[in-house]
């Protein structure tokens, strides 16, 4: 009986050995193709409803500036093969699942697959989730899009960096836009999703027009559930208010079936909505995004981007691979990237050549300043591990003489004017009227 | 019979401590994870025994996570052995509280309205901005009894807690079901109104079996918080009690057994077909559960009551 | 006073929505005694469908009113392959075993469905708004109203009629009607049961896609849309009571001005209304409000 059960359980470890051999095999295989490169692990929605507007935009940046990269196509001053001349090769994760399931799929890429660093994450619970086992297995991880600043400010991190700003300069933005269009605000209402991103948003930018406007009044503040799709309460709540500006950080599906039904229903011919992620659904919306739309792209991203030869390149190769211009997350994905190539070739030029450690490239990391087809970033908060751009805001056209979509009068804040001074609290910050803002 | 289970699963405690040592460390902790939620799964064998299936059960789940997390972050207590007993009583209570009204309530009825409950909760998590909302927040590194290890010993501290656990969860529950009140599961899933003829509550019956699964569903909920090291509100989701219930399908309920084989063979499934198809899981996942009901209609636990030659199987 | 008439308009709006997407689940329900957590995929697929034939139709100045018909029957086509696939299949293998169990087996089915849809479609989402921008809106003081809104509450109350009148009116409904109230019974007066299990549940899969088809041009068709619906569906049928076409309506009526008042008047609560009332009806009426409670059998 005894011996039954063992027999058993060897059966099972038997069964576990097989998998890991699998997958060790799989590893080696692709060793023996190039030697030794550099391995990373690249996460992102590729299953869910985050997919299509975050997840795969930000693999799709990463596979073609890997290529670039590996290729030495990159302009100058990225113009090495790869990280400092070894080449890269890439593992895409699925951040789809419970916390659980990204914390064990992390621990698989550190772990299992030994990769030599993460580059990804979309959602903030993933980051805050995965902030603590990467500062433990120390392992260096390089966040692209989650927007909360707690990761930074909640403790002091060593192996953990965000190159892209976080989601406070977003909401300071756009209050500091709609009242450069609109001085004479006095009712704003805000409709986001009841969730921490909503919730977070909101908080802000009624924080900030508080300060910059503090005679107006929001009016509704509306929270329908994440995911909802109908939105006809909501509307008609916004119809019968007072309200001039309607604040939303909806994103992809929630955003564009609140738009289309907001412009069936007239809404925003009624007052214009601010939408801080509405960039990400402007090639997809076309026409059907309404004329007037504040749209944001979390920093200085897509048509927002500066013109500088660097975008104009990513915008070029991006789109004679995929069809579709990039939208923000393959610019910030961009920008983790490069962020990670510069520190690794920082910190093999201060070692005098070879491979450099994970302690070398986190500590070459640390307050680095470099240019992104986004325009310039600065690591300047979390003690140097979280970066600052300047954002901008604009307002949308549809072109349809050249059947394109436009943002017009674009209005472009510097860095230390939306974001917070380093060993700052945001929330606090924000509260406490933005005090040290250079605008 | 008993005797020999009993020695069986001993024997199987030991040799799953020791392989600890031998095996990777990412498998450790995805061990670690499966056989917390084990725990959930076992609370409920002991109610699909008696023909309820809560689509709701997250709830305690939840409730032992967030008791954890917020022990440490509101009353400094990081010490795992305090932290489990509190999570595992809280839970319990709340199963009680609850189970007045869940223990008059079957089939379908029963299902929808603990996910109610559990919506509820994850409602309340959503709107507590201070507690993060749907981010959540981090669990401090818990200590063991002033045993305060790092990294690869903290991985291993937890795994041999999560199975020291699990297996006196297991010997209580399997010693459970041998007691008049546990036997009685299969003839209430039967026909509840014979039971009652007997002179006993059906409802006090399933309200015990509420507060047992509530209790392990807490303690599992407890130890996955320790070992992810991170809450939030979709611990309580209906789609995190949907994948109990996979796995409770999965497991079978012929043993307790089962539960840990059932969710281990699940994280695996799970994480290998991530790995080999990372944008098409779900199907290989949806195939697996599909071939499993329909050529494993007793779950994975009967693979095992065959391999051990159990002529008895179908005999009263 | 508008306050109060917005609330009726969304109210009445939101229920037409849930009763569309709740009909076809408590129908299964019902016959079949299956719990179909497909039924979420079917509501995708539906919108998916409609979205593909809004794509194929317009844009070649055909009339927009045949061009939402067009959306509709084809949706409702992919129902039918789709419910006769997984009911010939599948189900019928299941046939029998714990209800639990089949509720599972759907539960797997739903998993592979959700990764065809990004075989089929990919991961990108879809839009079909031209028959609500074609239908145009009125106004009711500071209050626009869309036709298209207002059209989905006449389909829903036309489909809620329909459904009534084919139970009680035509043969095959009074078919259903002896199957619901006793299988055994009516396969010993000779009913074809299995034969009455396949229409069911192929009427049941078409009624979900209509619910995706017509929600179609309000929404963006993206992944997940499905995982939604599921539990909004489920909790409509456990207020009305599984099974009841009636109970689904009137349950689709109070979740729907419930949430209309909570959003006007309180909007904190929003999050909570279709759980609340979930709960406060099952603590008062176990069964649900429109199912008798089953005779005991010793």
């Amino acid at each position: 009986m005894v011996a039954d059960t063992c027999a058993k359980h060897f059966k099972i470890l038997g069964l576990t050995t097989v998998l890991m051999g699998v997958s060790a095999i799989g590893v080696q295989a692709q060793q023996a193709a190039a030697p030794a490169p550099v391995r990373l692990g690249i996460v992102s929605f590729l299953t869910g409803p985050a997919a299509s507007p975050f997840g795969i935009p930000g693999r799709n940046g990463a596979e073609i500036m890997i290529e670039a990269l590996n290729g030495g196509k990159v302009p100058a001053p990225y113009a090495t093969v790869g990280l400092g001349g070894t080449k890269i090769e890439a593992k895409y994760v699925d951040e789809a699942g419970s916390a659980a399931n990204v914390v064990t799929e992390f621990r698989n890429l550190v772990q299992r697959d030994k990769v030599d660093a993460v580059v990804g994450y979309i959602s903030s619970g993933s980051c805050l989730a995965v902030t603590p086992v990467a500062e433990e297995l120390k392992a260096l991880t390089v966040y692209f899009d989650c927007g909360t600043p707690r990761i930074f400010e909640e403790a002091a991190r060593k192996y953990v960096f965000r190159p892209s700003p976080h989601a406070t300069m977003d909401n300071t933005g756009a209050a500091r836009y709609v009242l450069s269009k609109k001085k004479d605000v006095k009712f704003f209402s805000g409709i986001n999703q009841n969730y921490a991103w909503g919730q977070d948003s909101w908080r802000d930018f009624l924080s900030a027009m508080n300060i910059l406007a503090p005679s107006a009044k929001a009016e509704k503040e509306l929270f329908p559930k994440l995911f909802a799709g109908e939105y006809g309460a909501e509307i008609s709540t916004l119809l019968t208010s007072k309200s001039q500006v309607v604040h939303t950080s909806f994103w992809n599906g929630d955003l564009e079936g609140f738009l289309y039904q907001s412009q069936a229903r007239g809404l925003s011919k009624r007052m214009p909505i601010i939408a801080t992620t509405a960039e990400a659904s402007i090639w997809r919306m076309r026409d059907k995004m309404p004329d007037g739309t504040i749209i944001g792209g979390r920093g200085p991203n897509g048509p927002l981007a500066p013109n500088t030869a660097l975008n104009k390149w990513f915008h070029g190769i991006y789109v004679d691979r995929y069809g579709t211009p990039p939208t923000y997350p393959s610019y910030q994905m961009a920008l983790a990237i490069l962020g990670l190539k510069v520190a690794w070739e920082k910190a093999q030029k201060t070692k005098g050549g070879g491979a450099p450690t994970t302690e070398e490239i986190v500590s070459a990391f640390e307050g680095i300043e470099y240019e992104a087809p986004s325009g310039k970033v600065k690591l300047a908060l979390g003690k140097g591990h979280q970066g600052i751009q300047e954002t901008a805001y604009g307002t949308y056209r549809f072109n349809k003489q050249k059947q394109t979509p436009e943002i017009v009068d674009v209005i472009r804040f510097p860095a230390e004017c939306v974001n917070p001074p380093s060993d700052v609290n945001s929330d606090d910050w924000v509260k406490g009227g933005m005090k040290g803002a250079k605008c | 019979m008993s005797a020999r289970t009993n020695l069986a699963g001993a024997s199987a405690f030991v040799v799953l401590a020791a392989a600890a040592l031998a095996a990777p460390a990412w498998f450790v902790s995805l061990a670690t994870i499966a056989f917390a939620n084990a725990l959930v799964v076992l609370g409920l064998i002991v109610l699909w025994r008696a023909g309820l299936v809560p689509f709701g059960q997250a709830l305690y789940y939840c409730v032992g996570a967030y008791t954890v997390a917020l022990l440490a972050r509101w009353v400094g207590i990081t010490d795992a052995f305090v932290m489990l007993a509190v999570s595992g009583l809280i839970a319990g209570l709340v199963a009680y509280v609850v189970g007045f009204l869940l223990a008059r309530y079957r089939e379908i009825f029963f299902a929808m309205l603990s996910l109610a409950l559990s919506m509820i909760l994850y409602g309340v998590l959503v709107k507590t901005e201070t507690l993060g909302s749907t981010d959540g927040f981090g669990v401090a590194t818990p200590t063991f009894a002033g045993y305060a290890p790092h990294r690869e010993a903290l991985g291993l501290a937890l795994y041999w807690l999560v199975l020291a656990v699990g297996a006196l969860c297991a010997f209580a529950v399997s010693t459970y079901f041998r007691t008049t009140a546990g036997a009685l599961a299969i003839p209430i899933r039967d026909n509840e109104i014979r039971i009652e003829f007997l002179g006993l509550s059906v409802n006090d019956l399933i309200h015990l079996k509420l507060v047992i699964a509530g209790v392990v569903g807490g303690l599992g909920g407890a130890l996955a918080a320790m070992s992810i090291g991170h809450v939030d509100p979709n611990m309580s989701y209906w789609t995190t009690s949907g994948g109990f219930v996979f796995v409770t399908i999965l497991a079978g309920a012929s043993s307790v057994a089962a539960a840990f084989v059932g969710s281990l063979v699940f994280e695996i499934v799970r994480t290998v077909a991530v790995d080999l198809l990372p944008g098409f899981w779900q199907m290989i996942l949806g195939s697996v559960l599909l071939l499993t009901i329909l050529f494993l209609p007793e779950g994975l636990g009967s693979v095992f009551a065959r391999l051990r030659g159990a002529p008895d199987r179908g005999a009263p | 006073m508008l306050t109060a008439f917005a609330i009726v308009a969304d109210g009445l709006v939101y229920a037409a929505y849930l009763f569309l997407v709740a009909v076809g689940l408590t129908l299964i329900f019902g016959v079949m005694k299956i719990l179909n957590v497909t039924h979420g995929s079917f509501y995708a697929f539906g919108a998916y469908g409609a979205a593909t034939a809004a794509g194929i139709y317009f844009d070649r100045s055909l009339p927009d009113a045949l061009g939402f018909l067009f959306m509709i029957l084809f949706a409702m086509g992919i129902g039918l392959i789709l419910g006769l696939i997984l009911e010939r299949g599948i189900l019928r293998l299941v046939y029998g075993k714990d209800e639990v169990v089949i509720v599972l087996v759907t539960y797997a089915v739903f998993l592979i469905l959700e990764d065809v849809i990004t075989l089929i479609w990919g991961p990108r989402s879809y839009g079909a708004y031209q028959p609500m921008v074609a239908a145009g809106s009125i106004d009711v003081g500071r209050l626009t109203l869309s036709n298209y809104d207002i059209g989905l509450v006449i389909i829903a109350a036309a489909l809620a009629l329909a459904t009534f009148l084919a139970l009680k009116r035509t043969r095959f409904g009074r078919l259903l009607t002896v199957v619901i109230y006793d299988r055994e019974t009516a396969a010993a007066f000779g009913v074809n049961v299995t034969l009455v299990y396949t229409v069911t549940f192929v009427i049941g899969a078409m009624l979900g896609t209509l619910g995706g088809a017509v929600m179609a041009p309000k929404i963006s068709v993206t992944l997940g849309i499905g995982v939604e619906v599921i539990v909004l569906a489920f909790a409509v049928v456990a207020i009305g009571g599984m099974g009841s076409i009636e109970g689904a309506l009137v349950g689709a009526l109070i979740v729907g001005l419930a949430r209309a008042a909570a959003v006007h008047l309180m909007p904190q609560i929003e999050l909570f209304i279709i759980y609340g009332v979930m709960a406060l009806v099952l603590a008062f009426r176990p069964f649900g409000l429109f199912t008798r409670a089953e005779p005991r059998k010793i």
